[in-house]
């Protein structure tokens, strides 16, 4: 894709956004005016799209299929969490000026360790990127060295992200347990509940989204990019090549996890909540397949299809909630049996015939254990 | 010798109650039944209990069902269904008019506890063997000092060696029980308790160790420290057999993924689908079975396994047929499809039989427990045991021996050439997809005996199935057997010590620690068509 194509999109989406989110600040009964919970709902698709962009940067272009990136989105909105649970302060339920309210329910007396400097925006900023990379390394570093490939490390990374919900889920853990953490008051002192806040948070999304699909768009236009593909394509000559696949891989990794980390940073502030459910299997698997129908390997189809997916699901669950699971279901089959490259895939081929143009890369076919 | 205890009990009540008149003692004591007062009645059933009268249970029963009346006189008598009165403690008919001032004789919830506590009291003579040795045991939980006469009645004329156990066992509690009884006595009877090395003798032995005389503090803490090994070695067990009963729903939730994902090379995310599948073909069955033969119920699960095996296996043939062959050699995005599907098939579920559990009875035989030693084994998990492993063999058999089999083999091993010797490998496939399904659909069977039937079901099994079958290493079903059961004991041994949640969380975080060391599993398939 031509750098001039990347930045248009990039544009367009800072555009949009910013479209959006001006014309929620004019007054309510002003006839283009645009109501908060839209923008609220538009900067939580955007939140998705930074998610699957990170899941088709490591799926679409060094073929990791991981199940478990729903993980480093949720721990990202925990360290986003647990600097809101301090911003609370004295407004809380029980007033206590350090502990939480869940922490004062559970009869603690004492802020946990791990607790301590999230009242500074500067820290929870760098936990953000620094608790999702660390994990990413430590399980990518420990998966990728055993050359762990394919469909089992699918599993593990959804065994991961299942063992962290288990975790999450419990009391003693000091992150709200069942309950998560909620009831949030303001970010960096402006309310969460004016619109102007909503639209700064709408703007923040947006940046954040064009400027991670920016970075990823030069990494694989890179050199990098290219050993990445490589590697996709036939891992094991990559090897023979002299290339360390394993470093690759985990620095991809690291990378993506990062990425999902901002994502879910970003996604709390706009929800108002974050609990263990974001760990569950199944959302992950759900931003996969957002990548699948928009096409994957091609960063812009993660970013559509995040977005239309999530759309389809607004407007299902509002019209239709009993049909809701059938048409994600049926999405899943009908997209691997007959758009294997997604929407943009299809598109490209399209256009592709019409100008009677380049070849279009086709991924060689990993060869499977038992063959 | 019915007659002699009976006789003898009598003598034992009149000495304690110490009537002077020498008239009809019970008399006595049933007229306390004309009071209006629960204290009274309450008061008139223990006595009634230790007097250990042959009529005392009809008169009992009676109460309980509300049908005694006592008249003017104190006469009590008993009600038919058909209105009859009959004389209390004859049984005889009553005169031809009812007598007058005939009223029931009135209960509430406290006077039916004593009805039943007089009930147990009273079966300490009863006729019957096994009936005597219940009503020791539960004198043993719950010993009474008052009733020490009776047991040492009971202990003179028992002629049953196992249920003159019981009742010294029963005796040594009650002397414990008993602040004024004498050192020596108490000292045996600990060892007597001591003996039975359970849960109940320990809670025995605390007392007696907290309250008694220093002598036999000390005896106590003595036989405690005994005690203490050994019941720390059942609870051991205890929790081994727990974990082979997790470990053997688990091989049967597994040992179907075993077929489709490591003989094929199938990501089935469905496969948790084909389990629910199974467990509403029984709840089906149930139903059907009940609305038409009512009087088969108890063999509604031996009909439920064959109707999953074909709706599941059915099911797994569709789906390999429509789409998974269309996905060979691309497993993440069978994962994908499959993953889809198991959204469809339960919110087809849950819109054709609601969200909310479903209620799947356990049969007759397979509700309740028996003792072994220390340990409590529990029917419905001994079957699941015995359920898991006859279907692991009969699966290994009919991979081994069956022509299917062999044909399942050949076209795992080398497509190409299976297909050159004339094996129809398109419909291998689905057999064997189907197979694995099915078997799916059986282990539902068995977990709809254990879990909720709802359609979350499958999803809660399809994570720990992945585990087991990818540790045990795939295309080897002795490595999901074992893989299997030791998650499963290595599961519960950890409860304990981490509790359940973080038990869990140890051993995932241990498998993919093991995994990455062992990526093939325990038991990887040697040669060289492995390493791709």
């Amino acid at each position: 894709m031509s750098a001039a194509r990347t930045y248009a999109v990039a544009f367009a989406i800072m555009a949009g956004s910013l479209a959006v989110a001006l014309l929620s600040l004019l007054p309510a009964e002003h006839a283009l005016h645009v109501p908060g919970y839209v923008v609220a709902l538009l900067g939580k698709y955007l939140c998705y799209a930074l998610l699957a962009l990170s899941v088709d940067l490591v799926w679409g272009y060094v073929g990791i299929l991981s199940l478990g990136h729903g993980a480093f989105f949720a721990i990202g909105g925990y360290a986003m969490g647990m600097y809101l649970m301090r911003q609370i302060g004295t407004r809380g339920v029980y007033g206590d000026p350090l502990l939480p309210d869940f922490m004062v329910f559970l009869n603690w007396k004492e802020l946990p360790w791990y607790w301590h400097g999230f009242d500074q925006f500067g820290f929870a900023l760098l936990i953000m990127a620094l608790a999702p990379g660390l994990l990413a390394f430590v399980f990518g570093y420990l998966a990728f060295r055993s050359r762990v490939t394919g469909v089992y490390l699918s599993i593990i990374t959804q065994a991961l992200t299942y063992a962290l919900m288990l975790a999450f889920f419990r009391n003693d853990m000091g992150f709200g347990g069942n309950n998560g953490l909620t009831d949030f008051k303001d970010i960096l002192g402006f309310s969460l509940q004016s619109d102007a806040t909503r639209a700064g948070l709408l703007i923040a999304s947006a940046a954040l989204l064009s400027l991670f699909y920016v970075a990823c768009r030069v990494l694989v236009g890179a050199r990098f990019g290219k050993v990445l593909v490589a590697i996709r394509d036939a891992e094991s000559r990559a090897r023979f090549l002299g290339y360390r696949v394993e470093r690759y891989k985990v620095a991809v990794f690291v990378f993506s996890a990062v990425m999902a980390g901002f994502a879910g940073a970003l996604y709390v502030p706009q929800v108002g909540i974050i609990n263990p459910g974001e760990f569950a299997p199944a959302n992950s698997i759900e931003a996969v397949i957002w990548v699948a129908v928009g096409g994957r390997g091609t960063l812009v189809g993660a970013i559509l299809g995040a977005i239309l997916v999530n759309l389809g699901k607004t407007i299902f669950t509002g019209v239709l909630p009993e049909l809701w699971l059938f048409a994600l279901g049926g999405l899943f089959i009908l997209v691997t049996l007959f758009l294997p490259k997604g929407i943009v895939g299809a598109w490209d081929r399209l256009t592709a015939k019409r100008m009677a143009a380049p070849i279009v890369a086709t991924p060689v076919r990993q060869p499977e254990a038992g063959e | 010798m019915r007659k002699f205890l009976i006789t003898c009990a009598l003598v034992l009540f009149a000495a304690l109650a110490a009537n002077p008149a020498g008239a009809d003692a019970l008399d006595d004591i049933l007229a306390g039944f004309a009071s209006s007062k629960y204290d009274e009645i309450e008061k008139t059933i223990a006595a009634l209990a230790a007097s250990g009268d042959v009529s005392a249970p009809a008169i009992l029963d009676a109460l309980n069902a509300g049908s005694l009346q006592v008249a003017g006189d104190n006469k009590l008598y008993i009600k038919g269904d058909d209105g009859s009165l009959k004389e209390a403690r004859s049984g005889a008919g009553a005169p031809g008019e009812n007598p007058p001032g005939l009223k029931p004789v009135k209960v509430n919830n406290r006077v039916r506890r004593a009805i039943e506590a007089a009930m147990g009291q009273l079966t300490l003579l009863s006729p019957d063997p096994a009936k005597r040795r219940t009503a020791a045991a539960s004198l043993f939980h719950a010993p009474d000092p008052a009733q020490l006469p009776v047991v040492e009645a009971a202990i003179a004329k028992e002629s049953d060696p196992d249920v003159k156990h019981a009742f010294e066992a029963a005796r040594a509690a009650i002397i414990l029980a008993t602040p004024d009884a004498a050192d020596a006595d108490k000292i045996a009877a600990i060892d007597l308790i001591a003996a039975r090395g359970d849960e109940d003798a320990k809670s025995l032995l605390d007392g007696a160790a907290a309250s008694g005389s220093p002598a036999v503090a000390a005896a106590a803490h003595g036989a405690l420290e005994g005690l203490e090994r050994t019941l720390a070695m059942w609870s051991a067990a205890q929790n081994v057999y727990y974990g082979l009963s997790l470990g053997s729903v688990l091989l049967l939730a597994a040992i179907g993924l075993a077929i489709t994902f490591g003989v094929m090379g199938v990501i089935n995310m469905a496969h948790g689908e084909m389990v629910m599948l199974g467990a509403y073909t029984t709840y089906v069955v149930q139903q059907a079975v009940m609305a038409a033969a009512p009087g088969l119920v108890d063999f509604a699960l031996l009909i439920a396994v064959p109707a999953a095996f074909v709706v599941s296996g059915a099911a797994g043939i569709a789906i390999e047929r429509s789409i998974i062959r269309f996905l060979y050699g691309r497993p993440l995005e069978t994962l994908l499809a499959t993953f889809g599907l198991s959204l469809v098939l339960q919110q087809a579920m849950r819109s054709i039989f609601g969200p909310t559990n479903l209620q799947v009875d356990n049969p007759s035989w397979m509700s309740g427990s028996m003792a072994l030693g220390g340990l409590a084994i529990t029917y419905n998990r001994f079957w699941i045991i015995l359920f898991s492993i006859a279907i692991f063999a009969l699966l290994t058999l009919v991979l081994r021996k069956t022509a299917l089999g062999l044909q399942m083999r050949a076209v795992t091993q080398n497509r190409r050439m299976a297909a050159s010797m004339g094996i129809r490998t398109g419909w291998v496939d689905s057999l064997t997809f189907g197979l694995g399904s099915g078997v799916a659909g059986i282990a539902g069977v068995a977990l709809s005996q254990i879990d909720n039937v709802s359609p979350n079901l499958g999803q809660s099994y399809i994570i720990d199935s992945f585990m087991v079958v990818v540790f045990g290493g795939v295309g080897n079903l002795w490595g999901t057997l074992v893989g299997a059961l030791s998650l499963g004991v290595a599961n519960k041994l950890l409860e304990p010590v981490a509790g359940a949640v973080l038990g869990k969380i140890v051993v995932l975080v241990l498998l993919v620690l093991f995994i990455q060391r062992r990526p093939r599993g325990l038991f990887p398939v040697k040669g060289r068509a492995v390493e791709s």
